[in-house]
Parts: C-alpha cells; sequence; structure tokens
C-alpha cells in the first residue's frame, strides 16, 4: 500500500505541470479565470465529448494528452481565437484545438525537461472514435475538467514512466 | 485586440514586413492579426522549414517568426541555413516548447530571440523592437496604425 501511494504521487509530479500550462494558456487565450471543475481517475476506456485532439509523448516519460471540447465549445473557443464566428464544420477549429494541446504539452515538457526529463512529441492526431483505449494497469489516466466562460474543457493524461530509459540513464549516472 | 504605436523601418518608414512560420493554420493566423496590431505586414508564411528558406529568399522580409516543431525541417535548422546565407536575418523563434536546450540551441544557431507561446502581444512586441534595433521606429500616438 505505502508503495502504492508513492507511484501514485510521483505521477502526480508528472501530471501537475500539465495542469499548470493548461490553466495558464487557457485563462490567457480565452481572456478569464479557469477553474478546475473536475479531477477524476479513468478506470474505463477514453470515451470523446466532441472535437478532441491527442498528443502522443516519447522518451523517459511517454503515454498521451487529450484535449477535448463539445462542439459547441469548440466552436465558440475558435470563433474567439479567429475573430470572427466560425461555421462548426471550419478546419480552424480542429487547428484551434491541436494547437492548444501544442501549447499545454509545450509548456508542460519545457518543465519537465528542465528537471532532466527528455521527450519526443508527436504531431497532434484527431481523435474521430468515439472511444479510446482503455487505460492500461500501470498507465495512470486523469481527466480534468476546466471551467471557461465559453464552457467545459476536458484534459485527459495519461503517463507513464519509460522504465527502460530511467534504468539507462541510472546506470550511466552509476 | 489591442492596438499598439505602429512599428516602422527607419530606413523608409515603411512597414516592417514579417515571414511566419508555423505549421498550425491558426498559429500563423494568430501571429498575422498580432502583426497588423504593430502596424506590420506580412510578406509571406510557410508552414514548415524547408519552404522558409525559399519563402525568405524571395521576399526578404525584415523579421522572421519562427516555430520549432515542424514536419520536414524544424525550426532551427531552417533558421541557421538562413543566417548562413543571409547574415543579417533576423529571426525570433517562437515555440510553445521553451526548455533551455531548445532555446540555446536556437540562439546558438542564430536566432535573435525566443517567444514563448501562447505568445502575449505585449511580449512580442517589446521583443521586435528590440531586435529592430535602430533599424526601427516607433511611430508617435498620432501615427499609430496609419
Amino acid at each position: 500500500m505505502p508503495q502504492e501511494r508513492e507511484s501514485k504521487s510521483m505521477k502526480m509530479e508528472l501530471i501537475q505541470p500539465f495542469i499548470n500550462a493548461a490553466d495558464a494558456v487557457l485563462s490567457q487565450g480565452l481572456s478569464g479565470k479557469t477553474k478546475v471543475e473536475g479531477l477524476t481517475m479513468e478506470v474505463h476506456a477514453y470515451r470523446r465529448k466532441g472535437v478532441a485532439g491527442m498528443i502522443a509523448l516519447t522518451g523517459d516519460i511517454e503515454g498521451r494528452i487529450v484535449l477535448d471540447m463539445e462542439p459547441q465549445t469548440a466552436v465558440k473557443v475558435a470563433s474567439h481565437y479567429a475573430g470572427a464566428e466560425l461555421p462548426e464544420s471550419d478546419s480552424l477549429i480542429k487547428e484551434t484545438i491541436f494547437e492548444l494541446a501544442n501549447q499545454v504539452v509545450g509548456n508542460a515538457i519545457s518543465a519537465l525537461n528542465d528537471q532532466g526529463f527528455h521527450f519526443r512529441v508527436h504531431p497532434p492526431l484527431l481523435l474521430t472514435a468515439q472511444e479510446g483505449d482503455k487505460t492500461s494497469e500501470d498507465t495512470e489516466a486523469l481527466e480534468i475538467c476546466f471551467e471557461t466562460a465559453m464552457g467545459n474543457v476536458y484534459m485527459n493524461v495519461a503517463l507513464r514512466y519509460n522504465k527502460r530509459r530511467m534504468a539507462d540513464h541510472a546506470a550511466m549516472g552509476a | 485586440m489591442e492596438q499598439f504605436a505602429a512599428v516602422k523601418r527607419s530606413k523608409d518608414g515603411q512597414a516592417v514586413r514579417y515571414l511566419i512560420v508555423d505549421d498550425s493554420v491558426f498559429a500563423r493566423k494568430n501571429l498575422a492579426r498580432m502583426i497588423e496590431t504593430f502596424g506590420g505586414q506580412v510578406a509571406a508564411e510557410a508552414g514548415d522549414g524547408l519552404t522558409a528558406i525559399s519563402e525568405f529568399d524571395r521576399t526578404h522580409p525584415d523579421i522572421v517568426l519562427m516555430d520549432i516543431t515542424m514536419p520536414q525541417m524544424e525550426g532551427i535548422e531552417a533558421a541557421e541555413r538562413i543566417v548562413q546565407a543571409h547574415p543579417e536575418a533576423r529571426i525570433v523563434m517562437v515555440s510553445s516548447v521553451g526548455y533551455q536546450e531548445n532555446i540555446v540551441a536556437a540562439l546558438q544557431r542564430g536566432a535573435r530571440h525566443f517567444v514563448q507561446k501562447p505568445v502575449k502581444p505585449e511580449v512580442l512586441y517589446e521583443v521586435i523592437k528590440y531586435v529592430l534595433g535602430e533599424d526601427g521606429a516607433v511611430a508617435n500616438a498620432a501615427g499609430a496604425g496609419v
């Protein structure tokens, strides 16, 4: 049990920079305060809310981050950034979600990189399936709901240490 | 979006010309809107490093705003190649990945400055004035945005 607590606490250290980054990116971009409305552990397969962009990470820490918004929220957010009302079908909506996801991941990994973790960030992908992969046993998936003036923005973070890479680093340091 | 006192080229009083390089259309549009509020003009856009090099050769912009993570050729390599061919090029890296290694690599390979995304207009404005130095002039309030 203590070992389990230690493992979860270590993973929160990985996830916290993503929460901080999302909070900063959303509050700045949407010109208003954001509030963490909910934080839940994901035990089932990921279910998409609307327009969802996923970014995979590989390296010392691996996993994926999903940024997801209900369709009407996505339209409002993209229109805000575009400075004009966009139709629901506009490709800029997808681009907006991708760029926001990129900014969140970029800011978070900058903080983690300065702590000595190294990553490769993969290009964003649009999630089209209603349901994603089930969270694996050793990958903690946390869903955070950010309440914004334009609606809720969901971030799903599933990350784990790459044990082989970490062991290699430890061996090199020994 | 906030309006800033226009930054012009001091040699001829014309608008500062920018090359915007980013694989995200969203990011390019966002930067283009900011540049307009600075009184600047978009000379060209590119979605990858290779296109950035050819667009620089074609348009000779006053400032390049360059993303780092892009397909085909990343921004740091593109910046290095542009500066090798045009040592006078002023390149500002604009990226969400702002860790020290990246910033140092970009500056060592010829970039003049680094701005982290999400870009704050007031930060970019100050960086542009700094990078232009004596080659840029801020119009007085009456002339701003003209």
